[in-house]
């Protein structure tokens, strides 16, 4: 009698799900031409939910008057303005956490304590301080990209390895030069990483403080165009807002490229 | 240059892991440090450095430091300890930034790039480099400062057997030839015996000199056939020296002391 021979039975190598190529985009288009078709057919009415062509319509119109550019400016002018002072202070403030006893002991009860504040609760009382203006829009956003920006400085200086301080140290480099060589460019992953939560962060404030209180700004634009049942418009606002919400993430992401690119 | 130790004693949270070490470092010498996990001897070569102020005594350096010195007392560490942001020749380049120009900096690179092979890896960034590259890089930062002592924290002992094998023969050449002080911390009774004129073995908690053994023979000639006995000899000496100890080492728990290696 032989002994039993069989072949080894293939068992799987893990799962991996990879990328189809060329396959996104038509199941994009697919779904655009459901959404206009149901539309048309009369099965979603066009008011409460307008087909892909009359929102390209209302961004065409509002383009070619010119109202999208100044919604756009004013809205880029709050955004740049108030997350660069909230980045910078918070890049301040998290640096002292991480390098200094003094910042640290004093820094992180007061972070604790106020990072969980609704940012967009301030903006009445700022409102009180700086007037119903741009000064209080812009210190709402600074205030909400400060927070995250200050924890994830001081969590990257944190997680730069001591080693690399004590071998700064040990070659005589100067306390300036331990920070400017070594922490910085070693919390810089972390501090990309904040910009990406801030940045996301001071997008929802700039809507929320242009809803509150704006004659321009895409949140202007989008709360007037809901208040005159402009649903085409309304979604144009929100297409803006989705392409500026890449903008922003395809920037960082180009930094990312730049500066870490010994990753 | 000498490097002196005088009756230097250190703890940590009262867990005494150096006592009464008296110890001079001859100029040109190579002086290896062994012991087992928690004889302190990298306590000791923190200290050594000025990494760590020590609990009791001093560290004095005597001599003149060799022309061109930036850096008098210049450490080697085990994890290469290298910004990986940088390229080779930026690593290499950081600690002449301060003291030198442009131009006397990139002379400076290139000189002990070539000296340590590393010449066509100048562009390249740590991780594209295996551990022995990295600890090349380590070695070139460390003789771009001409320093006066070298302080190596077991700079062989994250590397695999045959690149370890390959870096000690590569950098005894090189040394050789420079005759620099060097404090050579290691575990390695084999890494000792090949680099060091004297070995000081270190008993543990608190690390004491159990004692000092000079090895008679010139660094060149240690893998020759005929002195394999002399070797040997020592090597069973160095054994029984710190052999309790490893014993003692090898089946304490980790816990609070570990802490502290």
């Amino acid at each position: 009698m032989s002994e039993p021979v069989r072949e080894v039975p293939f068992r799987g190598g893990g799962f991996a799900p990879r990328r189809i190529r060329r396959l996104a985009p038509p199941f994009f288009l697919l779904l655009l031409l459901l959404w206009e078709g149901a539309v048309r057919a009369g099965t979603v009415s066009a008011l409460l939910l307008p087909p892909p062509s009359a929102i390209l319509e209302a961004l065409y119109e509002l383009a070619a008057s010119g109202d999208l550019w100044r919604h756009l400016e004013a809205s880029l002018q709050r955004l740049v303005l108030g997350w660069a002072l909230g980045t910078a202070a918070g890049l301040l403030l998290g640096l002292a956490i991480g390098i200094s006893s003094l910042g640290r002991t004093l820094g992180i009860p007061l972070v604790a304590a106020l990072f969980p504040i609704p940012k967009i609760a301030m903006l009445p009382l700022f409102i009180l301080w700086f007037g119903i203006g741009e000064p209080s829009k812009v210190a709402t956003i600074a205030l909400g990209s400060f927070f995250p920006t200050v924890i994830n400085a001081y969590a990257g200086i944190d997680a730069v390895p001591r080693s690399l301080v004590r071998m700064g140290q040990s070659f005589g480099l100067s306390h300036r030069a331990v920070i400017l060589k070594i922490l910085l460019p070693g919390a810089l992953p972390g501090i990309l990483a904040g910009a990406r939560i801030s940045s996301s962060i001071a997008l929802v404030l700039l809507l929320a403080a242009e809803m509150i209180g704006a004659q321009y700004g895409i949140g202007a634009l989008v709360l007037q165009a809901g208040n005159l049942m402009r649903t085409d418009r309304l979604m144009a606002g929100v297409v803006v807002l989705s392409l500026l919400g890449l903008a922003v993430s395809a920037l960082i992401g180009l930094a990312e490229r730049r500066l870490l690119a010994w990753r | 240059m000498r490097l002196l130790f005088e009756g230097v004693g250190h703890a940590f949270d009262g867990l005494e892991v150096l006592e009464g070490i008296d110890l001079a470092v001859a100029a040109g010498e190579t002086l290896a440090i062994l012991g087992p996990s928690g004889c302190g001897k990298s306590t000791l070569l923190a200290i050594a450095g000025g990494l760590l102020r020590p609990a009791r005594g001093r560290v004095r350096l005597a001599g003149t430091p060799p022309e061109g010195c930036l850096n008098p007392l210049t450490y080697v560490f085990q994890d290469f300890a290298l910004l990986p942001w940088r390229t080779v020749a930026g690593n290499v380049a950081l600690a002449l930034e301060a003291a030198l120009d442009r131009r006397q900096r990139r002379e400076r690179v290139a000189e002990v790039l070539r000296l340590t092979g590393l010449s066509d890896f100048a562009g390249a960034y740590p991780r594209q480099l295996s551990g022995g590259m990295r600890q090349r890089v380590g070695i070139a930062r460390a003789l771009a400062v001409r320093p006066a002592v070298l302080l190596m924290d077991e700079p062989l002992s994250a590397l695999d057997a045959q690149t370890r094998e390959l870096l000690l023969e590569e950098f005894l050449a090189l040394w050789r030839r420079a005759r620099t002080t060097t404090l050579y911390v290691t575990h390695n009774l084999d890494e000792a015996l090949r680099i060091a004129d004297r070995i000081c073995v270190l008993s543990r908690r608190p690390g004491r000199i159990r004692g000092i053994l000079e090895v008679p023979l010139p660094v060149a000639e240690r893998t020759a056939p005929g002195h394999a006995a002399v070797i040997g000899e020592l090597r069973a000496e160095l054994w029984r020296m710190i052999a309790d100890e490893v014993r003692a080492a090898d089946r304490e728990l980790a816990g609070a002391a570990a802490a502290h290696e």
